[in-house]
């Protein structure tokens, strides 16, 4: 049942007290997430809409056995956080704050892998198997269950392109959204490593955008898998040396431009979308060719 | 943010690297006071964020007795479009021989990379194409920190000869700790110059700040640049949202940044150029909408174009937002606006009553904003 994230995931939200902390754990409970615990420092012992809160994430593992946790606290504090979940052993971590400075993330990002833990993000939406459980900040209801494996490094665009899967009829298995920052995580060959896996899965959007070389490396990847790949890379009319948005989105001295990464694409065979609205029609035809 | 060379030398030369003698100055008196104090020649050098400085005549040697004349040249000259504020002079440098030094945030490393190169003076992306045999990289772990057998593979690697080896190594510990110390995301020597007494000078810095540090960065605040198009990027940061000025017309409203983005391209795919990428993030705050219009219409447009994916937050509310946004400022050109998600029908509704133009799909939405651009 999709990848990463399914019916056994037992979710902590780390700054479940705060304003987009407490607004997304409604949302995600909502929708069927199993929420079973909340760390505030300070705040352990009280409740927050039913669910316990804690004061470390060492006390609501202890009390709960949660193997996730979505982190909504402020950026001057994601690194700790991050770091508090991985040295628990908390196996899937989300961080969805944007902002996280990248020297923390470097540090980080060589704890997690130590630990042996899956970090998705930091500013990042989430991830949704959809008719089961979100982890972020995702939309539930524009998704719907299916086969369609989807990974992104945005957020509104992703939810563009599911919402219109979702209207022409192709559910998803699940869409991860791996965040817009330089340093990440979990990038796409490691997506799209699960999505090959994934027996729920038939074919696979990919949304990249300018800024490193995650797409290349990823359409190098894709060369080696049996599912169809369809890609989108925004940010063709950006001026190089201009951050857009994202902190990870910015061609720099020549490299990381959108060119490159749709050459990258198409010399493996995979069609790259114009416009966000043919990616349906490119997947439909991709998986017609596969059969 | 991009730190002016004057900027970047500050910073080496507190952390003990030499960056030879000099001052930054906005006037012509300052040039006048301070040229004999500085040797038999000089160099000033325009102060702008633009590369090519020195090829477009913003780099020039003087004499203490010509200083003026050439000053009075650089200070107020106009580089692809920036007006040069403040210069930098400095002694010149009696250069024997000429290395690189640089340190960047490697993504594709996930680690803290140096580079170094005998080949210095020259861009380092070149000779990375034409010598790559003759640049050293060595990726840090800045969870363990530099090392000293790293400094050893870098200064040997860049073949710096047995006399210059206890200064450059040196100098590659004390610029790691200021890259590290300032959130540096690159910072690097071009030239780093053998004087012809045997001594390593930085006579260049090229400094780059992450932005996400700002907060641990107070000292940030005094050092940015606000000309132009700077300025509206860093009035749209503090209102929460993201901006960056291009080169076209159609103004663009988005949430998120890589729907922004795209928005953009197919506006350029349809034949029409954006004005702009401006992020207005999640909310639909009516205040936000009206800080966002003024930074957008302070440029001459032809058409504004909103693209709002209503998710957690739906369309219905985005468009109360916009119609009370609309009510506060003025627009006398045509303005397209484009909502899908939760609740579009309701939005539709809405704002078509209030009279103003509604695109159901992103591709028709686009295009039509394009044509009505192309009109005018």
């Amino acid at each position: 049942m999709g990848i990463f994230l399914d019916e056994n995931t037992k979710v902590i939200v780390q700054g479940i007290t705060g304003r987009d902390g407490s607004f997304h754990t409604k949302q995600m409970l909502e929708y069927g997430t199993k929420i079973v615990a909340g760390v505030t420092p300070g705040k352990g012992g009280t409740e927050f809409n039913g669910v316990p809160v804690y004061n470390t994430v060492e006390e609501a593992k202890k009390a709960t056995g949660a193997n996730c946790s979505v982190i909504f606290v402020p950026a001057k504090m994601a690194a700790d956080a991050i770091l508090e979940a991985a040295s628990n052993k908390i196996e899937l971590i989300v961080c969805i704050t944007e902002g996280v400075p990248v020297r923390d993330m470097l540090t980080v990002y060589q704890y997690v892998k130590k630990q042996g833990v899956r970090l998705i993000g930091p500013n990042c939406p989430g991830l949704i198997t959809p008719g089961v459980a979100k982890v972020g900040i995702i939309p539930g209801h524009i998704h719907t269950p299916g086969r369609i494996g989807v990974v992104s490094r945005s957020g509104t665009l992703t939810y563009e392109v599911d919402y219109s899967l979702t209207k022409a009829g192709m559910g998803q298995s699940t869409c991860v959204g791996i965040g817009g920052d330089p340093i990440i995580g979990t990038n796409f060959i490691d997506v799209l490593k699960a999505f090959e896996a994934d027996k729920n899965t038939d074919g696979v959007v990919l949304m990249g955008e300018i800024g490193g070389n995650d797409e290349e490396l990823a359409a190098e990847f894709v060369s080696t898998m049996t599912k169809p790949v369809v890609a989108f890379i925004s940010g063709r009319t950006a001026p190089p040396g201009k951050r857009m948005g994202h902190a990870g989105a910015i061609i720099s001295g020549g490299s990381g431009t959108a060119e490159g990464k749709v050459e990258a694409f198409n010399k493996v065979g995979v069609k790259v979308a114009d416009t966000p609205s043919q990616v349906v029609q490119l997947l439909q035809e991709a998986l017609k060719n596969k059969k | 943010m991009k730190l002016h060379e004057y900027q970047g030398s500050e910073l080496f030369s507190q952390a003990g690297i030499p960056t030879g003698a000099g001052h930054v100055v906005t006037t012509i008196e300052e040039v006048e006071k301070l040229k004999d104090s500085l040797g038999d020649l000089l160099v000033i050098k325009a102060q702008v964020h633009v590369g090519g400085r020195g090829k477009a005549g913003g780099v020039k040697l003087a004499k203490p007795e010509n200083a003026v004349e050439v000053a009075s040249k650089i200070l107020g000259m106009d580089i692809k479009g920036l007006t040069v504020k403040k210069i930098l002079v400095k002694e010149a440098i009696d250069i024997d021989k000429e290395y690189y030094l640089g340190v960047i945030q490697d993504r594709a490393n996930r680690g803290v990379t140096f580079m170094a190169s005998v080949m210095g003076g020259v861009d380092i992306e070149e000779v990375a194409v034409t010598h790559p045999d003759k640049i050293i990289k060595v990726t840090i772990d800045p969870s363990l920190g530099l090392q000293e057998f790293q400094v050893r593979e870098i200064v040997f690697g860049a073949e710096f000869p047995v006399e210059l080896r206890t200064q450059a190594s040196d100098f590659v510990r004390k610029l790691y700790k200021v890259f590290m110390e300032n959130d540096c995301t690159l910072a690097e020597i071009n030239p780093l110059v053998v004087t012809k007494n045997g001594q390593l000078i930085a006579a260049d810095a090229k400094v780059e700040t992450d932005d996400n540090a700002d907060f641990r960065h107070p000292e940030w605040e005094d050092m940015r640049d606000l000309d132009g198009s700077d300025k509206l990027e860093l009035d749209a940061k503090k209102a929460g949202l993201s901006y960056v000025e291009l080169d076209g017309d159609i103004g663009c409203v988005v949430n998120g940044a890589g729907l922004a983005m795209a928005t953009m391209d197919v506006i350029k795919y349809n034949g029409g150029k954006p004005a702009n990428f401006l992020d207005i993030g999640g909310s639909s705050n009516p205040d936000k909408v009206v800080t966002a219009m003024n930074i957008l219409m302070a440029k001459p447009l032809k058409a504004i174009l909103f693209n709002i994916f209503g998710g957690i937050t739906r369309c219905d509310d985005v468009a109360r937002g916009l119609i009370t946004a609309f009510e506060k400022i003025k627009v006398d050109i045509p303005v397209v606006i484009r909502l899908t998600g939760t609740n579009e029908e309701v939005a539709r509704d809405l704002l078509e009553k209030a009279g103003y133009k509604v695109g159901s799909s992103m591709d028709e939405a686009i295009k039509e904003v394009v044509a009505l651009a192309n009109n005018r």
